[in-house]
């Protein structure tokens, strides 16, 4: 019997992807708040790079999503 | 939203709700997972948002407004006033002999209304306690986190005029 399974490799797996969303939504919190802070200050400059990254931060946040549901599926399909 | 599930042979309810063990413990995780990119992507539309906003929005026009005349206040006196619409309250204050100064009297914190304080020469918002310069309108204690914005006073012939704001808030 392995000492490791796959089924456990792959909550592993899964646990880590959720950390590291968790992680990226804290940030794209932080710079949601930041950017309405300084827009409301009247710096509208600040508006378009909030856009930029926070859309970056969702990318990842869907990619490490996608990860999570093929470990899923395919731990499924045994 | 197709996209985000791959099509399974079993109906989604099936996948709630499992034979085994562990696979319920993979159907919490995904869903997890699920709920938070659905929130990071509220968060990207909330950064959307702003950029409409600051794309999108009018630049207010700014009247030349009669405020007061320069013998109609005492040394420490206020009159209030709105600029430069009728919604946009905004406090005079006669600060010496020859000085005035008047800022938006909305607290940039939760816009409740400010007054001025003559005993401690500062701005004050009742609601949470955040004091303001009366020399800048600089933050000086409490929540706020942002200035209050200055109106653009002109006097001339006994007359003071508001003719602009200054770091004003939206």
């Amino acid at each position: 019997m392995s000492p490791n399974p796959p089924q456990n490799r792959g909550l592993t797996a899964i646990d880590g992807a959720i950390m590291l969303i968790a992680i990226l939504l804290i940030v794209q919190i932080w710079l949601l708040s930041a950017t309405l802070e300084s827009y409301l200050a009247g710096h509208h400059e600040a508006a378009l790079p909030g856009v930029i990254l926070s859309g970056i931060l969702f990318a990842a946040c869907l990619a490490l999503y996608r990860f999570v549901d093929r470990i899923d599926s395919d731990l499924r399909k045994g | 939203m197709s996209w985000l599930r791959k099509p399974s042979s079993k109906p989604l309810w099936q996948d709630e709700f499992p034979v085994y063990q562990a696979d319920e413990r993979y159907v919490n995780r995904r869903q997890f997972t699920k709920f938070l990119t659905l929130t990071s992507l509220a968060m990207f539309a909330g950064n959307v948002w702003i950029l409409a906003r600051s794309l999108f929005q009018r630049r207010p026009s700014y009247p030349r407004l009669h405020v007061a005349s320069t013998g109609e206040l005492d040394v420490g006196g206020v009159k209030l006033f709105a600029y430069p619409t009728a919604q946009d309250p905004c406090i005079l204050v006669r600060t010496s002999n020859d000085s005035y100064v008047a800022y938006s009297q909305k607290c940039t914190h939760l816009s409740c209304a400010v007054y001025y304080s003559r005993d401690e020469n500062r701005l004050e918002c009742p609601c949470h306690q955040g004091f303001f310069s009366i020399a800048d309108g600089s933050v000086l204690q409490g929540p706020p986190q942002r200035a209050l914005p200055k109106v653009s006073l002109e006097w001339k012939a006994g007359l003071i005029a508001a003719v602009g704001m200054e770091g004003e808030s939206v």
